[in-house]
């Protein structure tokens, strides 16, 4: 990823690097997010086979998708805000314009 | 060598001031207004110097002046060319169409008189 | 209770207001005042067609029937909108320099500008989606019928479908087609469309929060009652749970509606960002109350009453006779909205797609020189907007409101879910080729056919039991609910896993086997490289095409002002001067996509096509695009580049030269004419002064004589300084007007006053209608200096032998026109064109005047906003003043 601008400097200046890493967070956001909602798939459910454990409480488990689901919107919210300058673009990235 | 100048210029005060100048000094001065008929009337009358405006109605002093020069009757007529335009130009053109004397308006008469006896020296 | 009647007036104005709104923001944007029509607050709304009536209602139905599997729908969307940056960013980007019109444009411009791919995706599209358009009508009729009561006659509810869909059918005309280019984008439809979604989830919330706070008493009651309810253990159908949200997050992406609002009205890149986080935002209020209301619903309904419908009946049921109908309304708005943009999107394609090439193909001559092509196009988008409804509704009557529908969103779904191979393999894979596009699209469909919309209908209504249960032609791996006998999968995962398994694997397979044509290869590059646009597709053989027929075909398609402003500036970007430029690569290129927001990609160059007679692509192209040799290309292109400004800078140049000449010879001119003008009258003043002085002997009728000359030259020259000042103020435009209000009489009679009347000439001035009684409010001095002007001039050239000069006022209301017209010899036509000019004097005897005199007052009635005429009468000359529009108008 940043073998671009490794020739002409080792380091890249701190705000950059923060930058970055940000565009990071924000392609690995929906990772988590796929990761987070097909959890429930592994909870015991009422049509499970006699002897399994006892199905989630239907309160739990609506509980817990729309907690996962504010957590994404706060979570992209904050990286739009954290990366958008004042114009509210997201700021050019060399790299992070390219194709991944 | 006579003294008949015929004066080809369309501002009524400058042929009246050349008239007068002219006359005094005992030139016969025949005036006409139109570059059109200029070339003919000089062929008419045939005098002995020619005045010529640059700029006249129906045809400029230039061309009038390569019309004689053509003709081989009057190849060494003296022609003093007036012109009020003032650009370095006119006075290349005039000289290269065979002009022998060539003056800017305003002039003083002095310069005018000196001119003109100038080229009935050389005339003669 | 409320009556139906009193639901309909409801509905009657609430859609009265939506017209009325996406009239106004038609018109706001018109008049260039929509910049606030374009947030990315109103873009996140319009998002909001993704929830239909189908998730209004049916969310809580199946939420009732199913418990949490209802929210795999909006899961899906919801991380593909998290995660723009993958793929949304994209295809929006992508979606925007192609200038992509529809699905179908997208994959059809990606694959060669194939009109075959477009006309197969345009078909499978309308086959998905009628029937979930029907569906929308179903739920409008079936709400109505709640409040109806068990007395409803099948009539009404036949006649409610119809007019709902005769008025979806008007308002997408209406707002819809206004403007042709789909990029032009419809403001009215996109504002009425972010209505509908505030209407919907506020709808929602409110019958939400009542069931919460209104019947269970609070937050926690509630979480009792939900674990308490029949839903209240989770049970999960697992493989669903996983395949649906996959569906959802696909169908999100490859809907014709969701690429019409997501890509094709989208203003600007940044409002995607916003969207990413507040349009999942809305999906989470969408169905937060969904699990409450069905619990409540389950509970205090009759057993046996339709879960759909809980989102009406329970707020019926508690009395609640006005959160009803506001529930109804945000039905109806979910319903409205996806029609409308559903239609939108694909009357694009067919008109883009199928009608469009049909009727170019029939046009013998080819698109340069048939008639308006956007007529043509226009008609053909309204004409499909109407049968596409029609389809809907005819569906909605055949299926007559079945129990078939409650799946149809579903499987509607799966069917458009079989683009998303084909669009995101172009756009990151540059190995797709066309056929692997086609295979991939026709296997999914034939899948989804055989799979998922047969088998809805039911055992024995198109598929018969037989096949069911032992495969067509009794080839037991051909069950449409167990493909090569693996048996035991929900249908519905069943259908989406093999659909788009055997889609893709065909899409790669076939691709990875056929070559791709040269335009194939060009147009992948683009597509995949989209974010780093060094290398430009170079299409076309730019020598063949002449700028006046691209000119005349642009013109027939984008309008004659549109395309003509687009040629402009193109010749002003290549430094030429006039309205043609240079038809180069580029410049077709920039045509060819302005044509395609028109009429789609394929269309747009199948018609230059014709102009251009095929399009060249070099091997170096080829050499560049196979073997990733982009630096050479880039290098060459460079040069090029440089080559091409060379040129150009030349070509500047050299015009810039040739003005400067044509400058410098009128400036000689003029230098040449005001020295004229100055040194003549000079040379009798200074000849006379020195015969003045230097004469002795002159009697005191020669001074007299001589010493008036002088006297008159001065005059003369000083009037011209004048003149000639005046003109250069006003010329240079430094003259400030002083406006003065007078009667147009007054100013005349002043005027021939100040020119000496008719005393001091033999001129006889006669007046013909001057009595008019017109006031004006302008520069009475200037105007009166025009007239003075023309008075004085009648008097010193009209040649008659009994000089007469008539002035005569028109007054057109408006307009004013006073004519000054003498009876002199009229002006030869060859003299009229330069009477205004400077310095021109025509006629002129004693060569008193300048030459000033008419183009001071030209110049005086352009400065007051008028205009000064000649006009040669067989009885003399017209001078004609128009006094200025604004003048006259004051006068009234």
């Amino acid at each position: 990823m940043s073998d671009a601008s490794g020739k002409t400097s080792l380091f890249l200046e701190r705000r950059s690097y923060r930058r970055r890493r940000m565009m990071d967070a924000l392609r690995l956001l929906p990772v988590v997010g796929v990761l987070l909602w097909i959890l429930p798939v592994f909870w015991p459910s009422a049509n499970d086979a006699a002897g399994a454990p006892p199905p989630v409480a239907m309160s739990g488990a609506v509980t817990y998708v729309f907690v996962v689901w504010a957590g994404l919107i706060l979570s992209g919210m904050g990286l739009w805000l954290a990366l958008a300058d004042p114009n509210g673009r997201i700021h050019k990235d060399p790299v992070s314009e390219r194709d991944p | 060598m006579g003294k008949h100048v015929l004066l080809v210029e369309d501002e009524i005060n400058i042929i009246e001031a050349i008239q007068f100048l002219l006359s005094r000094e005992g030139w016969q001065v025949d005036t006409h207004s139109d570059g059109a008929t200029a070339v003919d009337t000089v062929r008419r009358m045939r005098p002995n110097l020619v005045v010529l405006d640059y700029m006249l109605p129906g045809k400029n002093g230039i061309d009038i002046l390569t019309e004689l020069r053509a003709d081989p009757d009057f190849q060494n007529l003296p022609v003093l060319m007036l012109t009020a335009r003032g650009q370095s130009r006119d006075r290349e053109l005039a000289e290269r169409a065979g002009v022998s004397r060539f003056m800017t308006k305003p002039f003083s008469n002095t310069e005018v008189m000196t001119a003109v006896r100038d080229l009935v020296q050389l005339a003669q | 209770m409320i009556s139906v009647n009193q639901l309909v007036g409801v509905s009657l104005v609430y859609v009265a207001f939506l017209f009325a709104i996406a009239f106004f923001a038609e018109r706001a944007s018109v008049r260039g005042r929509g910049a606030w029509l374009r947030s990315p607050l109103v873009y996140t709304l319009s998002l909001s067609i993704y929830c239909t009536a189908w998730t209004f209602y049916g969310a809580v139905g199946y939420a009732a029937r199913s418990g949490m599997e209802f929210v795999t729908i909006y899961l899906g969307p919801s991380l593909v909108m998290i995660g723009w940056w993958w793929v949304l960013r994209k295809l929006v980007r992508i979606g925007r320099a192609q200038r992509a019109t529809s699905v179908a444009d997208l994959i059809s411009a990606r694959y060669g500008k194939s009109n075959l791919l477009a006309i197969v995706v345009t078909l499978m599209a309308v086959v998905g989606v009628t029937p979930y358009i029907a569906l929308q009508l179903q739920s409008v009729t079936l709400s109505l019928s709640i409040f109806s009561g068990p007395e409803v006659s099948e009539s009404l509810t036949i006649s409610t479908a119809f007019w709902v869909a005769f008025g979806l059918a008007l308002f997408t005309v209406l707002f819809g087609t206004r403007n042709l280019n789909a990029n032009e984008r419809h403001d009215g439809v996109v504002i009425a469309i972010a209505v509908e979604a505030v209407v919907k989830l506020i709808a929602l919330l409110a019958v939400g929060i009542f069931v919460v706070w209104g019947i269970a008493g609070g937050i926690a009651p509630m979480m009792e009652r939900i674990d308490a309810s029949p839903i209240g253990e989770w049970s999960m159908d697992r493989s669903r749970w996983v395949a649906l949200t996959a569906l959802s997050a696909a169908a999100f992406l490859a809907l014709p509606r969701m690429f019409q609002v997501l890509v094709v009205e989208n203003e600007d890149e940044r409002h995607l960002q916003i969207a990413s986080w507040a349009f999942p935002v809305y999906l989470m209020l969408m169905s937060l109350f969904v699990v409450p209301i069905a619990v409540i619903g389950l509970d205090i309904m009759p057993a046996g009453s339709n879960p759909d419908l809980f989102v009406l009946t329970v707020p019926l049921a508690e009395g609640q006779g006005g959160l009803a109908t506001l529930s109804f309304l945000g039905g109806f708005s979910s319903a409205t909205s996806m029609v409308i943009v559903a239609t939108l999107a694909l009357s694009t394609m067919v008109s883009n797609h199928v009608v469009m090439p049909v009727w170019l193909s029939t046009q013998a001559e080819g698109a340069q020189v048939s008639g308006d092509v956007r007529n043509v196009v226009i008609l053909a988008r309204r004409a499909s907007i109407l049968v596409i409804i029609g389809f809907g509704y005819i569906y909605y009557r055949l299926s007559g409101g079945g129990s078939a529908l409650a799946a149809i969103g579903l499987i509607s779904f799966a069917g458009v879910a079989q683009f998303l191979p084909a669009m995101l393999g172009g756009i990151f894979w540059r190995g797709a080729t066309r056929w692997g596009a086609l295979a991939g699209l026709t296997v999914g469909f034939a899948v989804w056919i055989f799979c998922s919309l047969l088998p809805s209908f039911g055992p024995d209504a198109v598929l018969s039991a037989e096949v069911f249960d032992n495969g067509i032609a009794g080839l037991g791996w051909l069950r449409p609910q167990a493909l090569f006998g693996i048996e035991g999968i929900d249908p519905t995962v069943h259908a989406v896993v093999w659909s788009l398994t055997l889609n893709i694997g065909a899409f790669l397979g076939v691709s990875l086997l056929t070559f791709p044509t040269p335009l194939e290869r060009l147009q992948g590059a683009q597509f995949v490289n989209v974010f780093d646009h060094s290398t430009q597709a170079r299409g076309w053989d730019a020598a063949l095409a002449t700028s006046e027929d691209l000119m005349i075909m642009a013109q027939r398609i984008l309008g004659p002002n549109d395309a003509l402003s687009l040629f402009r500036e193109e010749a002003q970007r290549q430094g030429l001067t006039g309205h043609l430029p240079e038809p180069t690569q580029g410049f077709l290129q920039t045509l060819e996509r302005e044509l395609a927001g028109s009429v789609g990609s394929a269309t747009a160059h199948a018609m230059i096509s014709q102009l251009v007679g095929g399009t060249s692509v070099s091997v170096e192209d080829l050499m560049a695009v196979a073997d990733e040799s982009a630096q050479i290309l880039e290098y060459s292109n460079r040069l090029e580049a440089k080559s091409a400004e060379l040129s150009r800078t030349a070509r500047q140049l050299r015009e810039a030269n040739a003005k400067l000449t044509a400058l410098s010879v009128q400036k000689d001119a003029f230098l040449g004419q005001i020295s004229h003008e100055l040194r003549t009258p000079m040379t009798s003043i200074r000849s006379f002064s020195e015969i003045l002085r230097d004469t002795d002997g002159l009697d005191q009728a020669e001074k007299t004589k001589y010493a008036s000359i002088i006297h008159g030259e001065t005059i003369r020259l000083t009037r011209l300084l004048d003149d000639l000042l005046d003109l250069s103020v006003l010329e240079n435009g430094q003259v400030s007007l002083n406006l003065d209000s007078g009667s147009l009489r007054d100013l005349l009679e002043q005027a021939v006053l100040s020119a000496g009347g008719d005393r001091s000439t033999h001129l006889t001035v006669k007046y013909a209608r001057a009595d008019t009684g017109v006031v004006l409010t302008t520069d009475l001095d200037r105007l009166r200096q025009v007239f003075i002007n023309l008075i004085t001039n009648a008097q010193k050239y009209c040649d008659a032998s009994k000089p007469e000069l008539s002035i005569d006022v028109i007054d057109m209301g408006a307009r004013v026109q006073v004519v000054f017209h003498d009876n002199g010899t009229p002006i030869a036509a060859e003299a009229r064109a330069l009477i205004f000019e400077k310095f021109a004097r025509i006629n002129d005897k004693d060569g008193s005047g300048a030459g000033l005199g008419l183009a001071i007052c030209r110049e005086i009635m352009t400065r007051l906003g008028g205009d000064i005429t000649h006009e040669p009468r067989p009885d003399g000359n017209a001078f004609v003043v128009h006094l200025p529009a604004q003048a006259a108008l004051a006068a009234q």
